[in-house]
This record gives structure tokens, C-alpha cells and sequence, in this order.
């Protein structure tokens, strides 16, 4: 039966899986090679600190999923520092869920970065000044909205995506980033794991990588470049 | 049938729905929006055909395909909680409020599937006239325990996301249907979240998680595959990188945390087989 399902699924084959990930580790390793040197290059037009280009997410699907690691850096930040200081009142419980997610958002950032290798975007500063990380409804309330726009990204950003390997794996991580976005508004009030983030037919919104990162960008400080994203 | 209701709902995914009608935009519009009285008397016959003619050519039938599956899923699951509604000892209050407008979001996306479906020319599946939501006696209790009933909603829900991700593929660069497509999946695991939220609060499940630890973690045997299948829940290999030896805090990533960071996928066939006990196909 298992044999059957495997053959009887192109794109589950563990040996061509094994086969698509080795070729794409070598394509990984050469394109690091090329990408350092577009990366030294790129830095001696900044090096007069004019930073107007911004960190470049790149181009295809490696721009996409750059994207995605862009925005889970932030929310692994995000959390990080929930989780360092705790905001007042915080209960047991509540301590679980934002480790929970505080893990699963590194585990999201950590696949990234080894998967994109060479490829992947630098380190980015965040910036939680607005954020009062020692008051629950100010922290809740930014992890309702980091988790709701982690959604719209992953939702209005998968048509861009070319290969199917990409968009599964997209897949696999928006409907985690609802189970907490979920979770979150809950934690907020009762019966509101929908919320405003659906429209007439109960379908969650989207948005593009230029609407997200507009909002994003009020939390990071690296500036960022999505201009070779693919616009579809 | 309201036309103008179905039209203005092709056009939240289709923009260009006018258009395709019609190149003639703004007459069309007008058309429908001044001449409603009229409309709604002639055009009914006419709309399929019009439809079809705008859509049917441009429309792959592996995107009707998917469609339609999804459709047959929805049927299933509005019917769940409609009975479940009606039937199950909910009790009043936010547990019931809950129940219903996971039945409504349900409702809407039956709608709306069969308007797109619709739309591209395409005679969406009927739903079944009767479901076995005992599962051919595996849930007996179903609408009588509302422990069980819950259970099945939670069961339900994951297997739905499970669903939907494991046909993203076929709808590769498609944007109104991708798109689409991937709105509900994120909805539906926002019910299964909130599913597994009211079964820990209320007791009924008190370690359960909203997101899935480690594979099938609803303590009922019965629905192992549920969990399981080609790529199941517990797969901490995403991409060839293995999730468990990348650096977390105070050491590697646990594997309940590369379990629950990862949502996995079920094919179609899988899919099929977990819900034919119910008298879904």
C-alpha cells in the first residue's frame, strides 16, 4: 500500500526527493559561490553607507523564500524577546504557548537559512520600540498581527512560487502561522480565531510582498529590497 | 439565484470577470446593476452558457479537478457541523457560539466553491444525500457525547488542512484559484486550532495543542492514519534539511517542536480512503 502511494505520487518519490535535494545542494553550494561575489560587489556600491538598494531578497523563488525568511526572522525576534520578558501577569500557560511558537518560528527561521545557504539574506535588525514588552495587551496585540500578516504573505505570495517542491513547503508552514494566529486571538477573546482576516466567503485575506513588507518594516530596521521579486 | 450576488463573487477572484464576459465593461456592469429586475427573470438560463463561454476554454480540467474535491470536503464538513449543531450537547454559550460559525465559514466556502466551480463552466459535485458520521460505527457517539463529537470536529479539521496542502501542487501559479485555495486552507487551520483550543480548556483533551505534537496526538488509535500517510505529522525532514539539527534554544530543536512547526500533506487518495467510512466520494 505504501509502495503504491509513493509511486502513485510524483512529487512524494523519496529517491527522486533525495535526487532534487543533492542537485539542489550543489546548485546551492555554486550559486553561494556566485552569490558572495554579487554580494561583494553590492557592497562596495554601499560602502558611502548611501544603503538606498537595501537587502536585496533576490529574484524567483529564492526571492520568495527569502522573503519568508525575512519575515519569520522577525517573528522568532519577536518572541524571543516575549519569552525573555515575560510580560506581567503572564501565566503558565500562556509562558508554554509563546515558547511553543517562539520555537516553531526559529524552527521556521533556522530551515530557511540552511536551505537557502548561500543564497539567504543577511541577519536583519529588528526594531521593537513601539512594542511594551512588559504589558500583555501591547505584546498580544503585535502577535496577532505578526501572525495574521505571516498568513496574508504566505497566502498572496504562493502563485509567484514556480516549483512545487517550494509551494508545499510554503504550505507547511502558513497553516502553522494560522494555528498560532488562531491560538493568539483567542488568547485575546473568545470566537475571534476568525476575526476581520476573512472576507464574505470565509476565505483569509492575502497580500502582496510589497503590502507586507510595508507594514513589516516598521519593526526592521535593515532596509529591505523587494524590487526583483516576481510581481506574477 | 441572485446573479448579481454570483457575479460580484467571481469578481472577488476574478477581476476580470467583465471583461471576460464582456469586453465592454462598464455596459455590462450597468447592465446587471440597472437592469436587475430583468435580469433576474432572463438571464438565468443564459448564465451557465455565458459563464462557460467566458471560462471554459481557460479553465484546466486538474484545477476543476482539485475543485471539486475540495468541494465534496466541504459538503462533508458543513453537514458535520450542521447535524452536529442540531444534534450534539454543545453547551450554550461561547462552545456553541464556536460550533456555528465554524458551520457558517463551512457554509460560505460550500458557496463559494460552487460559484467558482461554476464560473469556469464546470457543474459543481451535489452533495451526498446522507453521511455516516459514526464512520461506520468507529464514532458512535458522536452527536450524543459532545467529548466525541469534538474529537471528530479536531480530526476533522487537521485532515482538512492535510487536504488542502497536498493539492497546492495542481494549482501551481494559478492566482485566483491558488490563492483561493490557500485562503481556505489557512481557515480551516484556524478552526482546527481553535478545536484543539476548546478541548484543552474545557478538559476534555487538557494537553492538547493547538498545532500538532509529534503525529497523531488525539489519544484515538483509530485515527492514526489521519496523522499518518506518505509524509505524515511526524516527519522532521523538511527539504532535505533535518529540523532536529539545526540549533534551537539550550540546544537542538526538540522534535516535538519540528513536528508542530510543519504542517504536513495528504494526497488525494489518502484522503479519499480516511473519509469513505463517512460516506464521502
Amino acid at each position: 500500500m505504501k509502495q503504491k502511494q509513493l509511486a502513485d505520487s510524483p512529487h512524494d518519490k523519496r529517491g527522486d526527493n533525495i535526487v532534487r535535494n543533492m542537485q539542489r545542494r550543489k546548485f546551492f553550494s555554486q550559486a553561494a559561490g556566485l552569490a558572495s561575489i554579487a554580494a561583494f560587489a553590492a557592497a562596495c556600491d554601499k560602502d558611502d553607507n548611501n544603503n538606498s538598494g537595501g537587502v536585496d531578497l533576490g529574484s524567483g523563488d529564492f526571492g520568495i523564500l527569502n522573503y519568508a525568511y525575512a519575515l519569520e526572522q522577525l517573528e522568532a525576534a519577536f518572541y524571543t524577546q516575549v519569552v525573555a520578558t515575560p510580560y506581567s501577569g503572564m501565566s503558565a500557560v500562556e509562558l508554554t504557548f509563546m515558547t511553543d511558537i517562539r520555537n516553531h518560528e526559529i524552527a521556521h527561521r533556522e530551515f530557511f537559512k540552511a536551505a537557502l545557504g548561500g543564497m539567504a539574506i543577511q541577519a536583519l535588525e529588528v526594531d521593537f520600540s513601539t512594542i511594551n514588552f512588559t504589558n500583555r495587551d501591547s505584546v498580544l496585540a503585535t502577535a496577532k498581527a505578526f501572525e495574521d500578516l505571516g498568513v496574508t504573505a504566505y497566502d498572496g505570495a504562493g502563485y509567484l512560487i514556480k516549483d512545487a517542491n517550494y509551494l508545499l513547503l510554503a504550505g507547511k508552514i502558513v497553516s502553522v502561522e494560522a494555528r498560532h494566529a488562531a491560538l493568539i486571538r483567542e488568547l485575546i477573546a473568545a470566537n475571534t480565531f476568525l476575526g476581520d482576516q476573512v472576507d464574505s466567503n470565509s476565505v483569509n485575506l492575502a497580500r502582496t510582498p510589497d503590502e507586507v513588507l510595508s507594514i513589516a518594516g516598521t519593526y526592521i530596521k535593515t532596509k529591505i529590497n523587494a524590487s526583483n521579486l516576481p510581481k506574477g | 439565484m441572485n446573479i448579481i450576488t454570483i457575479l460580484e463573487d467571481i469578481e472577488k477572484v476574478d477581476g476580470e470577470v467583465y471583461e471576460r464576459l464582456n469586453p465592454r465593461r462598464k455596459a455590462m456592469k450597468e447592465f446587471f446593476s440597472f437592469g436587475s429586475k430583468a435580469a433576474l427573470t432572463a438571464i438565468p438560463f443564459g448564465l451557465g452558457a455565458m459563464l462557460n463561454k467566458a471560462y471554459g476554454q481557460s479553465v484546466p480540467a486538474g484545477v476543476i479537478n482539485v475543485l471539486q474535491y475540495a468541494l465534496t470536503l466541504e459538503h462533508f464538513e458543513y453537514r458535520f457541523y450542521e447535524r452536529g449543531a442540531t444534534l450534539a450537547p454543545i453547551p450554550a454559550g461561547a462552545e456553541k457560539m464556536a460550533i456555528e460559525m465554524i458551520r457558517d465559514s463551512e457554509k460560505k466556502h460550500v458557496d463559494f466553491l460552487k460559484t467558482v466551480i461554476t464560473a469556469a463552466g464546470a457543474t459543481p459535485v451535489a452533495e451526498k444525500a446522507a453521511y455516516d458520521f459514526t464512520a461506520m460505527g468507529t464514532f458512535p457517539t458522536v452527536f450524543t457525547s459532545y467529548a466525541t463529537f469534538l474529537a471528530v470536529a479536531q480530526v476533522l479539521e487537521d485532515t482538512g488542512v492535510r487536504a488542502y496542502k497536498g493539492r497546492a501542487g495542481e494549482l501551481l501559479g494559478q492566482k485566483v484559484y491558488l490563492t483561493a485555495a490557500l485562503g481556505i486552507h489557512a481557515i480551516e487551520a484556524r478552526h482546527a486550532a481553535k478545536i484543539r483550543y476548546m478541548r484543552r480548556v474545557n478538559g476534555q483533551a487538557p494537553d492538547i495543542k493547538p498545532y500538532i505534537t509529534g503525529g497523531n496526538d488525539t489519544g484515538i488509535a483509530a485515527v492514526n492514519a489521519n496523522y499518518g500517510g506518505a509524509t505524515p505529522e511526524s516527519n522532521v525532514n523538511q527539504a532535505g534539511v533535518t529540523i532536529t539539527n539545526l540549533a534551537g534554544v539550550g540546544g537542538n530543536i526538540s522534535v516535538s517542536s519540528a513536528t508542530e512547526a510543519f504542517d504536513e500533506p495528504l494526497t488525494a487518495a489518502e484522503v479519499l480512503a480516511l473519509v469513505a467510512p463517512f460516506g464521502v466520494s
